[in-house]
C-alpha cells in the first residue's frame, strides 16, 4: 500500500522554542495510525502543519500527493478533522452545521443532503439534526463533528483527541464508528489519545513525539517488545520519562500565550 | 460567492436567534434618547440650536450601529476561542471570502439594529424631513456598519483572547462615538476637538445620516459619501489582509 501522509525533517519554532524538531514519519493508505505523546510535546503543532494551518519552518509534507505550503486547497479537501476542542457553531442547528461545511466544501445540493443524511444517522442524530447544537451533550457534538468531518468524503480524518472527556459508553461508540468508516470507505485515520489502551486497541501503527521529536515508530506490540513492557502504557512511560509535562510546560505556555496577546 | 452567503447568513441566524441580545442592545440607545434627548432637549432650544431630538435622533442611530458593527467583527475573537474559526480556517476557500461574507454578515446585523433604532426614535418625537430621502439614510448606515465591522474584524484578527475588550471599548469605541458629532455640533468647537473630529470617519457617517434626515449637513453629503467610501474599502482591505495572517 502507499503512503498517504509522508513527513520528512520537519521544523517549527515559537520564539526560539523548538516545538517539532526534525520530525519524520509516514502513515500508509487505510491505517489507522496513532500520534502519541505527553502534553506539549509538539503533537499539535504537527496536526495544524499537516492541515494547513500553521507553515512549517522548515521540512517537507506530502498529504494525499500535494503539498499544504503550495497547494493548501487540495490538501484541505483531501482530509477532515475533529480538533481537540469543539469546533462546531452552537447557534446553528445540527442540519445547518452540516450544510454550511458541505457548500463550504462545494458539494452538490443532492448528493449533500444524501450524504448529511447517511452520516447523521450513522451517528445516530437523524432525530436531532433540527435542534440547535448548544442543547447538544459532549457525546453528540463530537459525533456531529466526526459526521460533519466526514461529508466531504475526505481520503484522511483527522481526529485530535476525539475521546478525551467522555464517558466510555460514548468512546466505545465513537470508536465503533470510526472503526467502521475506516472498513467501509478505506479512510485514513491520524488520531492523538492520552488513553494508551484505545491507541493499542485501534491503531495498526503508531508514533511516541516526546520534546518536539519522534522517540519511537512502529506497532503498539513492537514497542512493547522494543521497551520490554507489559502494556503499552507502560512502554510509554518508558519512552517518555516519569516527569509530569504540564508543569513544566506552563510557564512557557503562559509567556507564549502573552507574547501572542499582541502578536504582530 | 456561495463561501459569502454561508457567512453571511450564519451571522444573520445567530443575530436573529438570539432575542436577548436584541433587546439587550436597543436599551442603550434608548437610555441615550430619552436621557440626552429630554435632559438637554430645553437647554439645547434656548441656546437657539432647534430641537434636539431631530439633532440627536441620527447621532443615535450610528452610535447603535457602531456598537453592534464593531462588536459583530470582534466576535472572531469568539469563534476563535470557542473552536468554529478553525473549521473555517481549514475549509477549502480563500480567507478573503470568509472575511468579506462575515463583514456584509455583521453589517446587515447593524443595519437592521439602527433601523429599529430609527423607529424607536419615531417614537421619541423624531421627525424626518421626507419619506424619499430614507433609502439614502441606510446607504449611510450600510457604510458606517460595514466600517466598523471591519475594524472590529481587524482588531480581533490581531488579538488571541476577549482580555484586551475592555481595552477596545474605552480606547477606541467610545473616543470614536463621543467625537464624532453624535451629540453636539461641531460649531464653534475648540481647534483640537474640531480637529480629531475631522479625522474621525464616524464623524462624516453621522453628518451623512442628519443630511438625509434631516437636510443638515457640516461637511457636504458629497464629501460625506467620498469619505466613508473610501475609508471602507481601505479598512475591508487592512481587515482581509490581518484575517487572512491569523494562525491559530
Amino acid at each position: 500500500m502507499g503512503k498517504i501522509i509522508e513527513v520528512k525533517g520537519l521544523c517549527k519554532s515559537f520564539d526560539g522554542i523548538k516545538a517539532v524538531n526534525d520530525v519524520s514519519f509516514s502513515v500508509t493508505k487505510g491505517e489507522i495510525f496513532a500520534f502519541l505523546g505527553p502534553n506539549g510535546a509538539g503533537k499539535s503543532t504537527t496536526i495544524k502543519m499537516l492541515t494547513t494551518l500553521l507553515k512549517p519552518d522548515s521540512g517537507k509534507i506530502v498529504m494525499n500527493s500535494f503539498n499544504p505550503a503550495s497547494e493548501p486547497n487540495l490538501v484541505r479537501k483531501s482530509f477532515g478533522i475533529v480538533f481537540q476542542d469543539p469546533s462546531i457553531d452552537d447557534e446553528l442547528t445540527a442540519m445547518e452545521n452540516m450544510e454550511y461545511h458541505g457548500i463550504m466544501y462545494s458539494i452538490q445540493k443532492k448528493t449533500r443532503r444524501a450524504r448529511t443524511e447517511e452520516l447523521l444517522r450513522m451517528v445516530e442524530l437523524w432525530d436531532r439534526k433540527d435542534d440547535l447544537v448548544k442543547h447538544f451533550s459532549g457525546g453528540m457534538k463530537r459525533r456531529l463533528e466526526i459526521a460533519r468531518g466526514l461529508l466531504h468524503h475526505p481520503k484522511i480524518l483527522f481526529l485530535d483527541e476525539p475521546t478525551t472527556g467522555l464517558d466510555p459508553q460514548t468512546r466505545n461508540h465513537i470508536w465503533e464508528h470510526i472503526k467502521k468508516l475506516n472498513k467501509k470507505e478505506r479512510i485514513t485515520v491520524f488520531f492523538t489519545t492520552h488513553y494508551m489502551e484505545e491507541a493499542e486497541q485501534v491503531a495498526n501503527n503508531l508514533a511516541v513525539i516526546d520534546h518536539g521529536k519522534i522517540v519511537a515508530k512502529g506497532t503498539a506490540d513492537g514497542l512493547k517488545r522494543k521497551t520490554k513492557s507489559g502494556s503499552l502504557e507502560k512502554a510509554f512511560i518508558k519512552l517518555t520519562g516519569r516527569d509530569i509535562r504540564a508543569e513544566e510546560a506552563k510557564p512557557i505556555d503562559n509567556l507564549r500565550m502573552r507574547a501572542r496577546v499582541w502578536r504582530r | 460567492m456561495k463561501t459569502i452567503y454561508v457567512m453571511w447568513i450564519r451571522q444573520l441566524k445567530r443575530y436573529l436567534r438570539s432575542r436577548a441580545r436584541i433587546i439587550g442592545s436597543l436599551g442603550q440607545p434608548i437610555l441615550f434618547l430619552i436621557a440626552l434627548g429630554f435632559g438637554f432637549g430645553p437647554i439645547y432650544q434656548k441656546a437657539g440650536g432647534g430641537d434636539y431630538i431631530q439633532f440627536l435622533a441620527p447621532g443615535i442611530i450610528a452610535m447603535s450601529i457602531l456598537f453592534t458593527a464593531t462588536f459583530t467583527g470582534i466576535e472572531v475573537i469568539w469563534d476563535r476561542q470557542f473552536g468554529f474559526l478553525k473549521e473555517i480556517l481549514v475549509a477549502p476557500v480563500s480567507r478573503m471570502k470568509i472575511m468579506i461574507g462575515r463583514t456584509l454578515g455583521g453589517a446587515t446585523v447593524a443595519v437592521m439594529q439602527g433601523i429599529i433604532v430609527m423607529l424607536i426614535s419615531l417614537i421619541a418625537g423624531f421627525r424626518p424631513n421626507s419619506t424619499y430621502t430614507i433609502p439614502l439614510a441606510i446607504l449611510f448606515m450600510a457604510l458606517i456598519a460595514t466600517l466598523f465591522t471591519a475594524i472590529g474584524t481587524a482588531i480581533a484578527s490581531l488579538l488571541e483572547d476577549m482580555h484586551g475588550f475592555q481595552l477596545i471599548v474605552n480606547f477606541f469605541i467610545m473616543p470614536v462615538f463621543f467625537l464624532s458629532g453624535a451629540l453636539f455640533p461641531f460649531d464653534g468647537l475648540p481647534k483640537g476637538i474640531a480637529l480629531i473630529a475631522k479625522v474621525n470617519p464616524l464623524a462624516y457617517g453621522v453628518d451623512g445620516l442628519r443630511a438625509s434626515f434631516i437636510g443638515a449637513s457640516h461637511f457636504g453629503i458629497g464629501l460625506d459619501l467620498i469619505v466613508l467610501g473610501s475609508v471602507v474599502a481601505v479598512f475591508l482591505a487592512i481587515g482581509a489582509y490581518l484575517f487572512s495572517k491569523i494562525q491559530i
